[in-house]
């Protein structure tokens, strides 16, 4: 384990690099195909709509982990995460364009919580189509 | 009918060892976008002190949660799987996934209760490698709507 950030640099409140995620169907279909979770909401407008969804959907497990880059490219080693806990909100609605859906996700360190273990507890913000489709998303990130 | 609360603490049998492959971490990797070579480059992989490529944070899930077709699945606990969404989802990591785990899961019911109609059900997941060193616990909350819910 070697993370890049030195828990003595970090203050509650540090803000983490934003990042953007698009999603298309395309993305979609790689991922059902990658996950293995092939459920049709996640790719059959017609299934979509006659179970009530508004349109094609992201798998929540997609957005769960797109959001946790914004700390793995922050902390450099992805091994640093020590816990990572989403609540799936709302849904990311993916039309069938060449643009889909963009999933804006932003964390800052909300807490330092063990000097010794030079742990910090990281409060994510993942929004689309400006909703709120993440919440208590929250992460604890070994520094170093 | 609201799910049987007795059914709390029950643990299913320990799963079959998934072998957790070089190239399908990479095909995750890819499916999410990740440019980091720690996911696909062994020597990046080394240079942070891992035998081999490790897997992104939420990899694991497809393990823990076929895993959890146990109890989803269970007649005797009778969770009416069409009308269940999935709620929420946490990992507590010993360690990253790294290719060449061999893992096995063993669920447990965690919680189970009723609120506004709906039932809602916590499985755990403890993901166990071949010398039975656990690795990662997966929480999934699934609620199962209740039938005349809105």
């Amino acid at each position: 384990m070697a993370a890049k950030i030195s828990y003595d640099d970090i203050e509650v409140g540090t803000e983490l690099p934003a990042q953007t995620f698009p999603v298309t169907r395309e993305t979609l279909v790689r991922y059902a195909g990658a996950s293995g979770d092939f459920n049709p909401i996640h790719w059959n407008e017609k299934f979509a709509k006659e179970v009530g969804l508004p349109d094609v959907i992201a798998h929540g497990m997609f957005t769960m982990a797109v959001a946790i880059r914004v700390v793995t490219d922050w902390v450099g080693d992805p091994g640093a995460v020590a816990e990572y806990g989403v609540r799936f909100t709302k849904p990311v609605v993916v039309p069938n364009d060449d643009k889909g859906a963009l999933i804006e996700v932003s964390a800052r360190v909300s807490a330092k919580l063990d000097d010794e273990a030079r742990t910090v507890q990281i409060d994510l913000t993942a929004v689309s189509s400006d909703q709120k489709v993440l919440g208590r998303s929250r992460a604890v990130v070994r520094l170093g | 009918m609201p799910l049987d609360e007795t059914y709390v603490g029950r643990t299913y049998p320990p799963t079959e060892p998934y072998e957790v492959g070089r190239e399908k971490i990479r095909e995750f990797a890819e499916a999410i976008g990740e440019t980091n070579g720690v996911y696909t480059d062994p020597e990046v992989a080394r240079a942070l002190g891992y035998p081999d490529v490790i897997a992104p944070p939420t990899f694991v899930f497809s393990i823990s949660y076929r895993a959890a077709g146990q109890v989803i699945h269970d007649p005797q606990l009778g969770l009416d799987y069409s009308r269940v969404v999935h709620g929420d989802q946490g990992f507590t990591y010993a360690r990253p996934v790294q290719a060449g785990d061999c893992l096995s899961v063993t669920s447990t019911i965690e919680s189970v209760r009723s609120m506004a109609g709906n039932d809602i059900l916590v499985v755990r997941g403890d993901v166990h490698d071949k010398s039975g060193e656990l690795v990662v616990t997966a929480r999934t909350m699934l609620v199962a709507r209740g039938a005349d819910g809105k």
